[in-house]
């Protein structure tokens, strides 16, 4: 898949293989591609190459279809000013529905036991943009869990948060993906927690993959060293995640 | 790792999920529409008694008989006047308010109304010009003026769009409203200057523009009711796509929409709409402004709210500035535009105001 605006090939080439269930983490420093390769996914930025999902192309899927098949989380969603939040979870139901006038049974069903799965039941009637960071990006996530799409695609979803919110938000969509055995693809930028979340990662510099293997095969300190011009110490665990030490570099 | 309870889990209250459009508020709308019609029957030159008017309405229904008690005058009165005048003012009180919620979601613009982009000047020059031909006669049984009408103000909402839109991707609020003053202006030059080239038709094109839902019986509310029918229909099956328009082409595209076609199509929908209102009652401004945004601010922004309580409360309010018109100055009649615009003029301005502090 290679995919420029204008003149400028921001992906060039780019081939990536993700395994259903998996969480494949998509890192790389500022400018490198990533957003790029999220919107490319999620049929929003022209390419060329293609892109297969569960093994039709992606191009050849209906925007309803595709939509069904994988939902996104942009950096930065857009909240309607004064939408709640159940009607805004709700929009997750729309490539489910045809032109009508009211929303079925069934939406408002899954659209409530969404919101009760992500604790989000007591903010149904509060306005999206009324609401906490993480609260928001909590609403965020419920609308593309009621999208009922096998692949999450999310740029950068704990963008914004501190700390504790963005472990917050990663638990749960392990927790989801575990559950709902959902395949997810998401950016990260923070070195120091994809390689506890992530089972995959595939590292992108300059639009091109220049690494893709589990955790430990990747976040080595010279990998780290030669892409981010950063000293780490990385730690291997047991259960195959791995932490990260970003250390400041001093001169001589 | 320490799993962290994100709140207390609290059991879904039942009612938690009737959030899409608050049955309250429908009831409300449909009171306000019934009470306006009533007080309008009921309101004039000669008074009937609210009782009366009710049991003569009710009368008219099948299977329903009782005295009512009017005189035949008041029969006549009732039926061949207000009752067709308050009918009309219902169906473009509706389709005003009704395509201006429409604008407002697909421009993602607050300030957006059919007045202020353009659409009823556009719809007025293409009105102007059916009635300045004589067309009517020429076609023959059916009016020319509703077409010419939704012509210019496809015209006019295609003119504004294009100039504010740039790659795609909406303009600022502002921009949309410059390009929409912008518009008007030029059309209402160019109406102006055929009006003028006509002076017969002077004073039909002048009360028209004034804005008047006086009458000659039902044959006005005949003529807009199937645009009518077809703009009110196509916009409630719309609801769920304005949402979704509402958080940007970009995400849309995610939740499986095709943004531009979708927002032609609403464009056309509310256009003919708002074109029918102007062809029969002339520019009656704001009312597409003011009745939406005091449905957003008290029943919440989806549009699944806003636009069936839009179609309500746009109809009993524009029946009951059309009391105010013929009652405040009585036996002479004030332009409904008057009214409204009293009304909408610092409506607007307090909506501006909100806009720039936000």
């Amino acid at each position: 898949m290679t995919v420029a605006y204008g003149e400028r090939t921001v992906l060039d080439r780019f081939t990536l293989d993700v395994d259903p269930g998996s969480w494949t983490a998509v890192i790389g420093p500022n400018g490198a591609g990533k957003t790029t390769l999220l919107r490319a996914l999620a049929g929003t930025v022209d390419h060329r190459g293609r892109i297969l999902i569960g093994g039709d192309a992606a191009d050849d899927l209906s925007g309803r279809e595709r939509a069904r098949r994988m939902a996104v989380v942009p950096q930065h969603p857009v909240v309607p000013p004064g939408l709640r939040v159940f009607d805004y979870v709700l929009l997750g139901r729309s490539p489910h529905q045809g032109l009508r006038f009211s929303a079925s049974d069934d939406d408002r069903q899954r659209t409530a036991d969404v919101l009760e799965r992500l604790h989000l039941t007591p903010f149904a009637h509060r306005a999206v943009d009324s609401l906490s960071g993480g609260e928001r990006q909590r609403a965020v996530v419920a609308r593309s869990l009621a999208q009922d799409a096998r692949i999450l695609a999310l740029d950068e979803p704990t963008s914004f948060l501190d700390l504790g919110h963005q472990f917050e938000v990663l638990e749960l969509l392990d927790t989801l993906r575990e559950e709902h055995r959902l395949t997810v693809v998401s950016t990260l930028h923070d070195l120091s927690i994809v390689g506890q979340f992530a089972d995959r990662i595939a590292v992108v510099d300059h639009g091109r993959l220049v690494a893709h293997g589990t955790p430990a095969e990747v976040l080595v300190p010279e990998l780290i060293a030669d892409h981010w011009n950063v000293d780490a110490r990385t730690k291997v665990h047991a259960d195959g995640s791995v932490t990260v030490a970003v250390q400041r570099r001093r001169p001589g | 790792m320490r799993r962290r309870t994100l709140h207390p889990t609290e059991r879904p209250s039942g009612r938690g999920q009737g959030t899409t459009l608050g049955a309250p508020w429908l009831v409300g709308g449909c009171v306000a529409v019934v009470a306006a019609g009533l007080v309008g029957v009921a309101v004039g030159p000669v008074s009937i008694p609210l009782g009366q008017v009710v049991r003569e309405l009710l009368d008219h229904l099948p299977l329903v008989d009782v005295d009512s008690t009017l005189s035949a005058t008041e029969k006549a009165i009732v039926w061949d006047i207000r009752a067709p005048r308050v009918a009309l003012g219902l169906l473009v009180g509706a389709l005003l308010a009704g395509s201006g919620a429409a604008y407002q979601g697909v421009f993602r613009n607050p300030l957006a109304d059919p007045y202020l982009l353009g659409i009823a000047a556009g719809a007025g020059l293409g009105a102007t010009i059916a009635i300045v031909t004589e067309s009517r006669d020429a076609i023959g049984f059916v009016d020319p003026v509703p077409f010419a009408a939704f012509a210019g103000a496809l015209l006019a909402v295609t003119a504004a769009g294009t100039l504010s839109v740039r790659r795609g991707s909406v303009g600022s609020p502002a921009t949309l409203i410059l390009a929409g003053v912008a518009v008007a202006n030029f059309f209402t030059a160019i109406q102006t200057f055929v009006q003028q080239q006509n002076s017969e038709t002077l004073q039909q094109v002048f009360s028209w523009i004034l804005g008047r839902l006086a009458t000659a019986g039902w044959g006005e509310v005949r003529l807009i009711l199937p645009y009518a029918t077809v703009c009110i229909v196509g916009l409630l099956l719309s609801v769920g796509t304005l949402d979704v328009l509402a958080v940007g082409d970009e995400e849309a595209t995610t939740l499986g929409l095709r943004p531009k076609a979708a927002r032609r199509a609403i464009l056309v929908l509310a256009s003919l709409g708002a074109a029918a209102a102007v062809a029969v009652s002339g520019l009656i401004g704001f009312v597409g402004l003011v009745v939406p945004h005091a449905v957003r601010l008290t029943a919440g922004t989806s549009h699944r709210r806003v636009l069936p309580l839009s179609f309500l409360f746009g109809a009993a309010f524009l029946v009951l500035a059309d009391v105010v018109a013929r009652t405040i100055q009585s036996p002479a009649e004030l332009p409904i535009g008057v009214v409204t615009a009293f009304v909408g003029a610092p409506f607007f301005l307090v909506i501006l105001r909100r806009q720039l502090t936000s």
